[in-house]
């Protein structure tokens, strides 16, 4: 009985927006005034949700001026601009260091004044910040790529 | 662009804010555009984002949502005839800063579907597909988001 009378409330949830919203058809529409005519608080709650649909369809936003839309497209363009000049950027930056590195790895080996014990020293520490760099990156890079929230800004 | 403002601009209430997350929102999602559905278009996908990022600044928001006047239609400085009363004009205004104070108390689930369906004038299932709900729980979400806003203007304007 209980279960029924959730339904029946459901159904008339249902044909009650689709009223307010001009959306019902021959059949609802038949539905929904057999439940009005049979209760007087369906229709009491009707006549009230009308009200509250009259109010808020009366609402509109102010449109924005031209100039307005117009600065809007100008910061969605910077955005990207500036996201290509990073991507730009880091590629460069990424060249130039590898290429930095080796003529320095290669200075330090053909370097005849240091000792062989101070070159592999120099190039032990380089390949150690190397290693570390590298596993940073990978970490942030998988970890970005499995984060299932990466689109929400915290 | 200002279909995707306008719902931020009703999620939050602040102007700039719905400018720069409906900004923000339309460059990562063109960003992650290849990620993009066949059968889904772009703005479902944009709308997701823009969605979320609303929705994260209204947790963490420090700012005060706006009154309607700031951000809504003044409807007694476009009366088109000049004898009108313009007390009643102010006493319409001040009923509309009563009803969008009231949305914006609302939950913003309920906020959203008013926004979407009131302002925007989507239909059901094109809300159904932006938020990516069934259809029944559209109508069944704005009936307790009208009903909800119904309680929260009883007494006031009701």
């Amino acid at each position: 009985m209980m279960a029924e009378t959730r339904a029946q409330q459901e159904n008339f949830q249902i044909l009650l927006m689709k009223a307010l919203d001009h959306e019902l058809n021959e059949k609802d529409s038949a539905e929904f005034e057999k439940m009005l005519e049979a209760s007087l608080d369906y229709k009491q709650e009707y006549e009230a949700m009308k009200k509250v649909r009259n109010i808020t369809r009366e609402m509109h936003f102010c449109t924005p001026t031209d100039a307005v839309w117009d600065r809007y497209w100008t910061g969605v363009y910077n955005c990207l601009e500036r996201g290509i000049g990073w991507i730009i950027f880091s590629i460069g930056a990424v060249i130039l260091l590898t290429y930095g590195a080796f003529r320095f790895v290669e200075s330090v080996i053909a370097n005849t004044h240091l000792t062989i014990i101070l070159k592999a020293g120099i190039l032990l520490v380089l390949g150690g910040l190397f290693t570390l760099l590298v596993s940073v990156i990978r970490e942030k890079f998988f970890l970005f790529k499995r984060d299932p929230y990466k689109e929400i800004q915290r | 662009m200002q279909r995707a403002y306008y719902t931020a601009l009703g999620l939050t209430g602040h102007h700039e804010s719905a400018m720069d997350l409906s900004q923000d929102a339309f460059v990562k999602a063109y960003k992650a555009i290849h990620k993009i559905d066949e059968e889904r278009n772009f703005f479902t996908y944009y709308y997701r984002i823009l969605r979320n990022l609303c929705l994260n600044f209204i947790r963490d928001r420090k700012k005060h949502a706006r009154s309607f006047s700031e951000i809504g239609e003044m409807q007694y400085q476009h009366l088109e005839n000049p004898g009108a009363d313009p007390s009643a004009a102010l006493e319409k205004q001040e009923q509309k800063e009563q009803v969008w104070n009231a949305i914006q108390q609302l939950k913003p689930d309920h906020r959203e579907i008013i926004i979407l369906k009131e302002f925007r004038d989507y239909s059901y299932e094109e809300i159904a597909g932006l938020l990516d709900i069934p259809l029944g729980t559209v109508m069944s979400r704005l009936y307790h988001a009208r009903k909800s806003l119904k309680t929260k203007l009883e007494g006031v304007i009701l």
